[in-house]
Order: structure tokens, then sequence, then C-alpha cells
């Protein structure tokens, strides 16, 4: 046994962290059409918020939770206060809009939590298991069991649900939409909530092993942009494909060839769909607004 | 049951409908014919609420409705079947079908809806074997079925269409207009725009005809059929 089960292991933890980014993306990529460049910033919030709750000595469980409520309302407020101001915001509107809330959401943490570096606690320790020649954090096991949770919430809220399938019912016929009743400005709302809670939670959820500071964002940001193209940008299956995918590819980079190579993975694999598959590895052929 | 005063709509600054009037009795099956761009699909956007009229004003039983946003202009029971179909095509039939029922299950449930699903795979039979099939993968002349049915979900009082014939083969708009007929008998009250007058004039009872913004002529289906300018302008005869 060498150490690819161990990269690949590390791969798959950072992957499912990548793929809860990716859903993000795609959530909102799916309602307004639009890239919304905020999705770091609001996984930076969410490991912020919570190493900040929990160092105020709230318990593990509360300060995560809070983290998500506090991502989630700023995520409302954001397309309450900001978007909701604008008629009919097309897509490059959107994304710009969002750039700007960016560069807002992380100069207020920093404000707000500081610049320093903030850690939480692995949420069952952090004494590695050994198993069978793998070592594994606690820590990659909550990981992946929470992206599993949320990834299959999300499928059923989306399949099952009216809310869900009314999102859907917009995304694809605005108008048409409207028609039945469904207010498209409610699914929106929605679709911000959805995406900045995801965010918030992958933030908590990574921030035992990797630490978190307010400039930490854009390069989490990034990597789930890069995770969303790759599996095609608003799949769901497809989050999840192109961030264990990524997650997978940036580890055995980092271990088998050098640790410096592990963000340029994450370009490459960008610049690479876009060359030979802009539509994703789930993609439908065409970015199409489905 | 609906009365159009004064209707003025339009986008941005093209003023499209000037000073519309016209009015349905309950149970009437009514046709608005009209060339591209005579504002047909305005007035009927204006008058489910997807357009916010510059004036005039729309009354349904009494009750001015010109203001109220789409989805309460749908709970008062006018439901609009928009041009080119429109359904949603990664979703199934039986999802657009309860879409079309949205506001009678969200945010409460309400048990008719039931009753309303069977009626309404009662007419349509075909979306019975497709329910369980996405909606873009039907046939056109299925997708328009699956859009009257969707509109049928919401119970209407009044039910619109916006140029149901568009893209069918004349067998197909043939079977549209028959089903239509069918729910004017028993009872359901309905307003068509159409290009295809011969379609809409042979089943509908009354007819408005529209230009440039504008009703010139109205009357019943067979005094415009018989009329030589309609003849000649619409029918092609």
């Amino acid at each position: 046994m060498g150490q690819l089960p161990n990269l690949l292991l590390a791969g798959l933890s950072t992957g499912s962290v990548y793929a809860l980014v990716a859903l993000g993306f795609n959530v909102i990529f799916k309602s307004t059409g639009a890239i919304n460049f905020a999705q770091g910033e609001w996984v930076m919030m969410g490991g912020m918020v919570a190493a900040a709750g929990h160092a105020a000595q709230w318990p593990l469980g509360l300060a995560v939770l809070l983290a998500v409520v506090t991502v989630m309302v700023t995520g409302i407020l954001s397309e309450r206060v900001i978007l909701r101001q604008l008629a009919r915001p097309g897509p490059l509107v959107v994304t710009l809009v969002m750039i700007a809330i960016a560069i807002c959401t992380k100069s207020l943490v920093m404000l707000v939590l500081g610049k320093n570096p903030a850690s939480l606690p692995g949420f069952s320790g952090s004494t590695p298991i050994d198993w069978g020649g793998l070592r594994i954090h606690p820590q990659t096991l909550w990981i992946i069991g929470i992206t599993c949770l949320v990834m299959v919430g999300a499928h059923a809220f989306f399949e099952r649900s009216i809310l869900g399938r009314a999102m859907r019912a917009v995304a694809a016929q605005p108008e048409a939409a409207a028609l039945c009743g469904i207010d498209p400005r409610m699914a929106m709302a929605l679709a911000f909530a959805l995406a900045a809670a995801t965010g918030a939670l992958a933030g908590a959820i990574i921030t035992p092993l990797t630490l978190t500071s307010f400039d930490y964002g854009t390069v989490l940001g990034f990597k789930g942009f890069s995770a969303a193209m790759l599996g095609g940008m608003g799949s769901l299956p497809g989050a999840l494909v192109g961030g264990i995918l990524l997650g997978s590819l940036e580890s055995l980079a980092g271990g088998l060839i050098s640790s410096h190579f592990k963000d340029a993975v994450a370009f490459l694999a960008l610049l690479l769909t876009l060359f030979l598959r802009p539509a994703g590895v789930l993609g439908k052929g065409e970015v199409e607004r489905v | 049951m609906l009365e159009v005063r004064s209707l003025r709509a339009g986008y941005g600054r093209a003023q499209v409908l000037h000073d519309l009037h016209f009015s349905i009795a309950a149970g009437e099956f009514c046709a608005l014919i009209g060339a591209n761009g005579a504002g047909k699909s305005t007035t009927l956007k204006g008058l489910a609420g997807l357009l916010r009229p510059i004036g005039g004003t729309v009354q349904f039983d009494g009750e001015p409705i010109e203001r109220l946003p789409a989805a309460r202009i749908l709970r008062a029971g006018l439901a609009l079947v928009p041009e080119g179909r429109r359904v949603f095509g990664p979703l199934s039939v039986r999802d657009n079908l309860q879409m079309g029922a949205f506001t009678r299950l969200f945010p409460r449930k309400d048990p008719g809806t039931a009753r309303q699903f069977e009626f309404v795979l009662e007419t349509f039979p075909r979306l019975r074997e497709r329910l369980d099939q996405p909606a873009g993968t039907l046939s056109g002349g299925e997708q328009q079925m699956l859009a009257i049915a969707r509109a049928l979900m919401s119970s209407p009082r009044l039910l619109m269409l916006d140029e149901p014939s568009m893209g069918l083969a004349p067998l197909v708009v043939q079977q549209v207009f028959e089903v239509l007929a069918n729910l004017a008998r028993n009872g359901l009250t309905l307003l068509v725009s159409e290009q295809n007058a011969t379609a809409a004039l042979a089943f509908a009872d009354h007819g408005h005809v529209l230009e440039a913004g504008r009703i010139v002529q109205s009357g019943t289906a067979r005094s415009l059929r018989d009329d030589p300018k309609v003849r000649e302008a619409y029918l092609g005869i």
C-alpha cells in the first residue's frame, strides 16, 4: 500500500467541499443565468463565523448553525436589498453585481472578524483513525458524510418538493411559470438562500482541516467554479462529479508531483474543460438555462 | 364576465394597444383575430398580468384586475396559455400539471386539485400515457395539449389562449379546437387569439378583429365569416 489510497481519500474530502461550492454556483446559475462570484466569500464567511462562534465558547454544532444562518441571511439580503432594486437584471448585470457583493462581503468579514487566520477543532477530535494502512482524519468522514446528505437533500428538494420543482419551472420558462402563479422573485430569493447556506456549510466543515481567513474565499470560489464548469454548469450531479474529480486531481498532483502544482491543476482543468468540452463532463452539449 | 375599457399597453416607449374596448359574456367562446403585430399577444399579456397596462381598466366579474400581479389574476380565475406553448421541458408531464396548480398547492394544499387532475386527464387522454415523460420530449401537438391542460389545472373560469394553432399541422389544429369547443360547451368561457382566422371563426361564437392596437370590428363568428372585408383580409377568400 503506497500513498495512493491516502491521496485519493484526501482528494475525496477536498473534492466534497468543492462539490458543495459548485452546488451553490449551479443553483444560482440555474435561476439567474449568472455566475455568482460571491459564492467563495460565502464559504469563507461560513468558516469565519463558525470559528468566531466557537471562540466565543459556543458549542460546535451551534457555532456551525450560527454560520449557516448568518451567511444565509447575508445571501438573502444581497438579493433583496441589491438585486431586487434592478428592473429585470440580465445574467451579465447579476454577475457584475455579485462581484461587487463579493468584495463587500470580504471587507465586511475582515472589519468585523479581523485579519487573523481562524480555526475550528475537528467535529470528533483530530486523532487519525488507522484503517488498514489508511490514515483517516475523522473530519474527512464528517465532510464526506455531510456532503452526501446535502447532495441527496438537494436532489430530493428539486425533484420532489413543490418549491424545488417550481424553481426548475422558473428556470425553464420564466414567463410560463409566472402564468402559473409562481413568483420569479421568490424563486430567486430561494436560490440565494440555498446557495449561501450550502456555501457556509462547506466553509464550516473544511475549516478544521485547513484553517480559514478573510482572504481565503477567492481561491475556494475559484475552485468551486472550476468544479462546476468541469461537471457541467447547472447540473446537480455535475457538481458532485466535477468536485470529486477536481479534488482527486489536485490531491494526486500535489502528492505525486509537487504541492506547488496543487492550485495550477484547477486552472488547467478549467482551461481544458473550456477548450475541449465547454458544457462540462455531464453538460448537455450546449450551455443553456435548463 | 370580462370588460375591457380604453386599455392602453406597450413595451417601453412603444405603445402597442391604443384604447382597446371589448367585453366577453360568461360562457362565450370568443376569438381575437388579427395579423402579426396587431397586438393580440399584448392584449392577452396585459389581461393576464404579465404586462402592466399604461391606462384603461379591466374588470373581471365586476372587480378591477388591471393592477394585480399575475398570481392574483390567476387566483381570481383567469388563466392564459402562452404563445408557443412554453411547457417546462425538463419537468415531467405530471410535474407540469402540478405546476399549473401551484397556487392551489402552495402554501396550502387544496384537495380539489386531485379532482381537477383527473378531469384534465380525461380531457386529454394522451397525457395520461405520458405522465412520467419529460415534457420536452412530447410532440408539438401534445405540448399544446399539455399547455392547455396545465392552465386548466388552476380551475379557471376564463381561459385565454395565445395562438394555439402556431406551428401545428392542420389536423392537430382541428383537434385542439375541438377540445376547446368541448370545454366551451361545458360552460368554460374562452378567449382565443389567432392569426389562423379560418380555424378560430369556425369554432368560436364571437369574434373581435384587432388592427394596429384597436378593435376595428366585432360580431358573431358567422357574421365575421360572411363579412367581405374579413374574408379578404383574414380568410384569404
